[in-house]
């Protein structure tokens, strides 16, 4: 029998928020939580749900928070819940960029200019072109992207570009040379790019495969686990709090409903556990 | 009250003409004490001349990553990043150190202790290099919120924790009256389009002061130095301009809008 190796809970640093649920406004292939127009799974976080983790995380002495869905920008509440959380820590929104509408650019400009603290847009692209992006994302998401970004430069917010290794030859000097050159082309001198490897769960599954059996984790020294971002993190939904962004569809993986019930070590039995140990993967900025 | 003044030096890169504009600050202020914050290579020309300074005059401090690494023969400087163009750079500037730090410097960075401990006026002082629980860990201004910078100093049992490895200075006093200082560096400059490059004295009274030092040096013999070893034209830009050029993207959304690329 093979044991299990856990990772310990070292210090809670980075705190997510599930805040949009699993509703998006579109449908990624790739999409490890399947979040879509009509995925129910998680709901809305509202701005009270927010500011009852971010009373505790204060205690707890969290340094950064970072919000996701779902699409962040579906939740009505999301301008505020991010003023809230800017009083506090710095903080970082993962986008698909089509809802960045210029009123919101301009709030978020307003935001960043109050606050002592960071905040980072995260915006997420899966192709260099119309074709490539809309392939994953769906017909017509390219153009709403592109005018989000343009929205963006025009508040000269400059946002970091997440793109996963489903964009083709990413990986690769020339991929990301021309990544660089899209994002300068909105006008951003100083482009920020981040690459992040595929989970194969959600509907990723569907699209290549699932975890074969063999991708699990089975040695590990703990000093080796305080590389893993589970050991520092947690994501709190509207089913409770969870290890990590990547297990929220994982029953096993919700550890309580305070930050407080959560502290405690995790079996890092999964396949996503897998890609994150060998690809070295945070999902921080 | 007995008032005590301490001078911190962080990352020094290979600076040696900075070093000793600083050392002479520091003499010329008669600051009871100096300590150095680690990182006393990289970037820089000669990576002899720094330690030899240090141990003449005989400046004690702990080590950062660069001594960790240049001491036990690790293959790269274990700077923290993440991105493939600040990891190239990285790399040109730890094999240029590793190839031209003498074995007995390696030795010594060695015995450097990870951290100090200090008392003054009965305030517990804690010196680190990236933060008192990782040597590379990267405490930026718009990123390390007082909750916790609070719970750090619970944790390490300090009134004051001083670190340095980001490169830029800054210092929070806590609501409770602790403090957290990172004392800049005096290896590059503070990526804010000025020359001159940073220390810390840190004044130990009833009350805590921390000031940050401006130190102006010869950068442009520093520049012709680093040109004639072939160190890369963007780090000679850095020096000749105050603006970072490299290792650039783990800064914040912040402290990265603060400067020119």
């Amino acid at each position: 029998m093979t044991t299990i190796p856990h990772v310990p809970m070292r210090a809670l640093d980075t705190l997510w928020f599930q805040v949009a649920g699993t509703l998006c406004n579109i449908e990624c292939t790739h999409c490890f939580i399947s979040s879509s127009p009509t995925n129910r799974s998680h709901g809305m976080l509202s701005l009270a749900d927010v500011e009852a983790r971010l009373r505790e995380a204060r205690e707890l002495g969290v340094r950064e928070y970072y919000f996701t869905g779902g699409e962040p920008f579906m939740n009505r509440e999301m301008i505020p819940i991010l003023a809230a959380t800017l009083k506090q820590g710095p903080a970082t929104v993962l986008t698909n960029g089509m809802l960045l509408r210029k009123s919101i650019c301009r709030e978020l400009r307003e935001l960043i200019d109050a606050s002592e603290y960071s905040l980072d847009l995260r915006v997420s692209l899966d192709g260099f072109d119309r074709e490539s992006h809309d392939a994953i994302r769906g017909a017509g998401v390219w153009e709403r992207a592109m005018i989000g970004l343009r929205n963006l430069a025009e508040v000269e917010i400059n946002p970091v570009i997440t793109v996963t290794e489903a964009a083709d030859g990413i990986r690769s000097d020339e991929g990301r040379a021309r990544f660089l050159d899209l994002i300068r082309s909105f006008g951003f001198t100083k482009p920020r790019l981040k690459v992040l490897p595929l989970f194969r769960i959600g509907a990723e599954e569907k699209r290549t495969r699932a975890y074969a059996d063999w991708e699990r984790i089975d040695i590990m020294n703990e000093s080796d686990a305080e590389v893993l971002q589970c050991s520092s993190c947690r994501m709190v939904t509207s089913k409770g709090v969870y290890v990590c962004p990547i297990l929220i569809e994982t029953p096993e993986a919700r550890m309580g409903s305070t930050l407080a019930e959560t502290l405690r070590p995790f079996p890092l039995r999964y396949g996503a556990c897998h890609t994150c140990w060998v690809e070295g993967v945070s999902c921080r900025t | 009250m007995q008032v005590t003044t301490i001078a911190l030096i962080g990352g020094i890169y290979s600076n040696y003409h900075a070093l000793l504009a600083t050392l002479a600050d520091i003499d010329r202020r008669g600051a009871d004490c100096a300590f150095f914050l680690g990182d006393l290579g990289a970037f820089g020309p000669h990576p002899n001349r720094v330690p030899e300074l240090l141990i003449e005059r005989g400046i004690a401090g702990i080590q950062g990553n660069y001594e960790e690494s240049l001491s036990s023969g690790a293959t790269d400087c274990n700077c923290g990043y993440t991105d493939p163009r600040d990891n190239h750079y990285a790399q040109i500037s730890y094999d240029y150190t590793a190839e031209n730090t003498s074995d007995v410097y390696k030795r010594w960075m060695g015995t450097l202790p990870r951290a100090m401990r200090l008392e003054a006026n009965g305030r517990r002082i804690l010196l680190s290099h990236g933060s008192p629980r990782k040597i590379n860990e990267f405490l930026w201004r718009s990123t390390s919120p007082d909750p916790f910078l609070r719970r750090m100093c619970d944790e390490y049992e300090a009134d004051v924790i001083v670190c340095t490895h980001s490169g830029l200075h800054w210092h929070k006093r806590l609501e409770d009256g602790r403090h957290v200082i990172n004392a800049g560096v005096i290896g590059r400059p503070a990526n804010d389009g000025g020359t001159n490059v940073w220390y810390t004295m840190l004044t130990v009274g009833d009350d805590i002061r921390v000031e940050f030092l401006p130190i102006e040096y010869d950068h442009g013999a520093l520049a012709s130095e680093m040109r004639a070893e072939r160190l890369p034209e963007e780090f000679i830009e850095t020096i000749e301009t105050g603006w970072w050029t490299t290792c650039l993207e783990v800064l914040p959304a912040k402290e990265r809008a603060a400067g020119r690329f």
